[in-house]
Parts: C-alpha cells; sequence; structure tokens
C-alpha cells in the first residue's frame, strides 16, 4: 500500500471514530422505554460488564432512559445526561412511570419443554472421518417433530456433503435431560480425495436411525449428543454401514 | 297428529329454555352472594407485573462485520485475505462466531526456483475456509485515548471448527486464536484478530499438518 493510501485510510478511521461519537448526541432521549428508581440508588457501570467500574449513581425517584439490552447488560441516560451499564439486577430495583414494577421476560425450563423451533450444530466421527453436522427442526408436538440435517464428511481418502431429513420421538419431553429417537431419509454426495483418485463423485441414498439426548443448559441453549446408524445404499456396490457419532449444541425459541 | 309433532318439537326447545332458566338462576345467585375469603382484602389492589418484552428494549446481541490482511498458507506464501463474520453474544463473557474468509495462494519456493512447474492450476489456488467458533472474553476494560476518552475493548480468545477448501479438497479444519476488540462507541466495534487455521494436508505427496496463520483487520456493528 502506498503511503498516501494509508493516510486516506488513518483519514477514514478519525472520521468513523468522531462521527460515532457525535451520533449518540443527535438521537432524542424520548423515544425510549423510561423507568424510574426505586431502590436507594442505581449504578451506573463504563461498560457491560461485572469489572467495569460504577462511575455514577442515579438517586432513587430520578427516571432514566432505557436505550438498549446487551446480553444481561442495560445502557441508561438520566436527565442529567450521564449514561452508562446497569445490571438486570438492580434494572429490576426500578419501576414504570405508572408505577408498575420492571420484570423481564427469559427464556426458562418451561420454554425448553414447549419449544417449537431448534437449531444447531454439531461435531464428531462418521466412520473414522471427522464430520461438521448444522441442523434445524420444528416441533410438530412435544413428542413428535421433524429436522433437516446438513452434514460435511472429511474422510482421508474421500469426503462427502449430506442431506437428511429426520423424524425424531421424545418420549420425555418434561425431562431436563431427555432422551430421543430418530428414523430418516436422505442424499449424500461422495467426492474422492483429488491427490489420490480421480473418480467422479457419487450421489447415494441413506437410510437414518439414531438415538440421543438433549440436555437442557440455560436461557436458550441446549446440548445435545447422539449415535446414528446409517446405511449407505450404493449403486455400484453393496450397501455400506456406517456408524456416526456426534454432540453440538443449539438454541430454540 | 300434528299436534303431536309439534310436542315433539317442542320438547327439547323446552328443556333447554329450562336448562338456560336453571343456568341464569345458578349466575345470578353466584352474583348476588359474592364469597369472601377471611385473607383475602375486600378491594384487590389493581398492580399487575409488567414483563417488558423485547419490543420495549433494543437488544443488541448480534455483531456483524468484515475484516482483511493477510493469510500464511503453508508451503505457498503469505497472501491477502478477507471475510465476513457473525457474532453472537450469549452472555458477557461468552459468544459465537460464523466466519467465512477467501485467500489465494501463492507459489512454492519449489515453483519459483524451477521456472516452469506448477503444482496447482489457477482455479486450484483458491482458498475459502469457514468456521463456527466459541470465543471468550478473557480480559474485558477500557482503552485511554488522551486525558478525556475512554473507549470499551476486550482480549478474547476464540476457538472453532470448521472446512477449508483448498486445492479442489476439503480439509476438516481446527481454528485457534485471540483477538481484541475496541468499542468505538456503543455500537462500532474495530476488531484486530490472529488465528491458526489447521489442517492435514498430503498436498505435497506426504501426510502432514498445516499451520495457516491469518493476521487480519475488521470493522462490526452491533445491532
Amino acid at each position: 500500500m502506498t503511503p498516501q493510501g494509508y493516510r486516506g485510510w488513518l483519514l477514514w478511521l478519525a472520521g468513523l471514530l468522531l462521527l460515532s461519537r457525535c451520533l449518540p448526541l443527535q438521537a432524542a432521549a424520548s423515544g425510549y422505554y423510561q423507568v424510574r428508581v426505586t431502590g436507594p440508588y442505581l449504578e451506573l457501570h463504563t461498560g457491560p460488564g461485572r469489572g467495569y467500574p460504577v462511575f455514577y449513581v442515579v438517586d432513587r425517584g430520578e427516571q432514566v432512559a432505557v436505550i438498549k439490552r446487551r446480553t444481561d447488560w442495560f445502557l441508561v441516560r438520566d436527565a442529567h445526561g450521564k449514561q452508562g451499564w446497569v445490571t438486570r439486577a438492580d434494572m429490576e430495583q426500578t419501576v414504570s412511570p405508572q408505577g408498575e414494577p420492571t420484570h423481564f421476560a427469559e427464556a426458562s425450563f418451561g420454554d425448553f419443554s414447549r419449544r417449537k423451533w431448534e437449531a444447531g450444530v454439531m461435531a464428531g466421527y462418521f466412520e473414522g472421518a471427522d464430520v461438521l453436522t448444522a441442523y434445524t427442526g420444528y416441533y410438530l408436538n412435544s413428542l413428535l417433530a421433524t429436522e433437516i440435517q446438513l452434514s460435511q464428511v472429511f474422510g482421508n481418502y474421500s469426503g462427502g456433503v449430506s442431506a437428511s431429513i429426520n423424524l425424531l420421538s421424545q418420549p420425555f419431553p418434561e425431562w431436563r435431560l431427555s432422551p430421543y429417537f430418530l428414523v430418516g431419509t436422505g442424499v449424500i454426495r461422495v467426492s474422492p480425495k483429488v491427490t489420490l483418485t480421480n473418480g467422479p463423485d457419487r450421489n447415494e441414498q441413506i437410510a437414518n436411525v439414531g438415538l440421543g439426548v438433549r440436555w437442557y443448559l440455560t436461557r436458550r441453549f441446549l446440548v445435545r449428543a447422539e449415535y446414528e446408524n446409517h446405511v449407505i445404499f450404493q449403486k455400484a456396490d453393496d450397501n455400506q454401514e456406517i456408524n456416526e457419532w456426534k454432540a453440538g449444541f443449539a438454541f430454540f425459541f | 297428529m300434528e299436534s303431536r309433532f309439534c310436542l315433539f318439537l317442542l320438547k327439547p326447545v323446552a328443556l333447554l329454555a329450562l336448562a338456560g332458566m336453571l343456568g341464569g338462576c345458578a349466575w345470578l345467585h353466584h352474583r348476588d352472594e359474592p364469597v369472601y375469603s377471611e385473607n383475602e382484602p375486600v378491594i384487590a389492589p389493581q398492580i399487575e407485573r409488567r414483563t417488558i418484552t423485547e419490543a420495549d428494549i433494543d437488544s443488541e446481541d448480534f455483531e456483524i462485520g468484515a475484516y482483511a490482511g493477510v493469510m500464511s498458507i503453508e508451503d505457498f506464501g503469505s497472501n491477502a485475505v478477507g471475510g465476513i463474520r457473525a457474532d453472537y453474544h450469549i452472555t458477557e463473557d461468552f459468544f459465537t462466531e460464523l466466519a467465512v474468509g477467501a485467500s489465494r495462494a501463492g507459489k512454492t519456493s519449489y515453483e519459483t526456483l524451477s521456472g516452469g512447474a506448477q503444482l496447482l492450476t489457477g482455479s486450484q489456488r483458491n482458498l475459502v475456509y469457514y468456521n463456527l467458533s466459541a470465543g471468550y472474553n478473557l480480559l474485558p476494560g477500557e482503552s485511554f485515548f488522551g486525558k478525556s476518552h475512554a473507549f470499551n475493548s476486550a482480549l478474547y480468545l476464540l476457538a472453532g471448527v470448521g472446512d477449508t477448501e483448498f486445492a479442489n479438497d476439503s480439509h476438516f479444519t481446527v481454528n485457534v486464536g485471540a483477538g481484541y476488540r475496541f468499542l468505538v462507541n456503543d455500537w462500532i466495534a474495530l476488531h484486530l484478530d490472529f488465528q491458526d487455521h489447521i489442517f492435514n494436508s498430503d498436498l505435497l505427496g506426504t501426510d502432514k499438518t498445516t499451520h495457516n496463520l491469518e493476521a487480519t483487520a475488521g470493522v462490526s456493528v452491533f445491532f
């Protein structure tokens, strides 16, 4: 890069810095959700984390505007324009201007057993090869779900991608550690390694049966681990049986 | 005959009317004498616990951005790399990141010295990777610029798995690294990242583990 090029980038960065500093001033405080402090005081931290120091306190009875939320921290601004981050626990020590106590809706275990959609990623072994899987599922009712799994397999001699549609049954939806069974079918595209052979890619049909467990972690997150037995119906050869072990995490909504 | 038929029709109507009357009486009776429990106040305060929904407060847990820098592809020299990333901040400590990047391999020393020999064709030199990582904000803090400006920043660790498409083959890849996030304001962040993309390759005859180091700078926004 030429010196002029570097100067251009630096100018652009400096401009961005200046512009971003001005932007919050332009935004009007009127559109934000307002709360009134009912605890002895409300502590404002300099950043959205437990280590950031408290630099200001808002007194009881004063009102603050809630500008945004990041994880469990809230950016608030008081009447004097002081802006800082407040923990969720402290925010629940406030009331709305009408006097209603503030309470935040959080996903809980109850939502886990009533979930409709689930999406996640898993990694593991596919008969000695590495495998990566992304999936998304929809719950028909509390016991039955359908899902689509997309996988990429990394073998020593060949790799491949597969797509499957599975039907899952979980007999105990109310358990925190909930087992399930699955059956399904799909297609797999096997590509031999270029450095070893120059064979063409093959598309084969695949059938899956498996069992696994889901473990509810916290909020909208869960851990999932499963074993699947696949049968690949090879056009040119006998059926091939594949054992697959994988685990990963997912979120639901 | 006709009157009997009418009677037959009237019977259910009469029964319905009777049922309705009984029900109505029961309802009236219930309304006339409200039951007071000993513990309950006569006038219950009309305070409802109001739950704040997502719509009330702008939640900014997602981050999206682009980056550019240098990637050293083992045996193939250091080359320009660029990519996009999307992050989800789960807690103040942990986040997940999906990154997709692309680079183009240069020549090996052998290719340069031999003059005309080519190990890979033009399109085989394209390298594209994706990875899904878990991140941990190891050292969150503040950076000071002069006397009156403080910026939030964090040094974070990243580790994940993914795929590297190189020389027409897919390679299962493990990525580990560290980065520095500098928040210009509460929604724009600048990044400096250093990552090692580790995968096995038999491109040069023997199967070996390759380390492909990447240094990038980027910008992202929270939304």
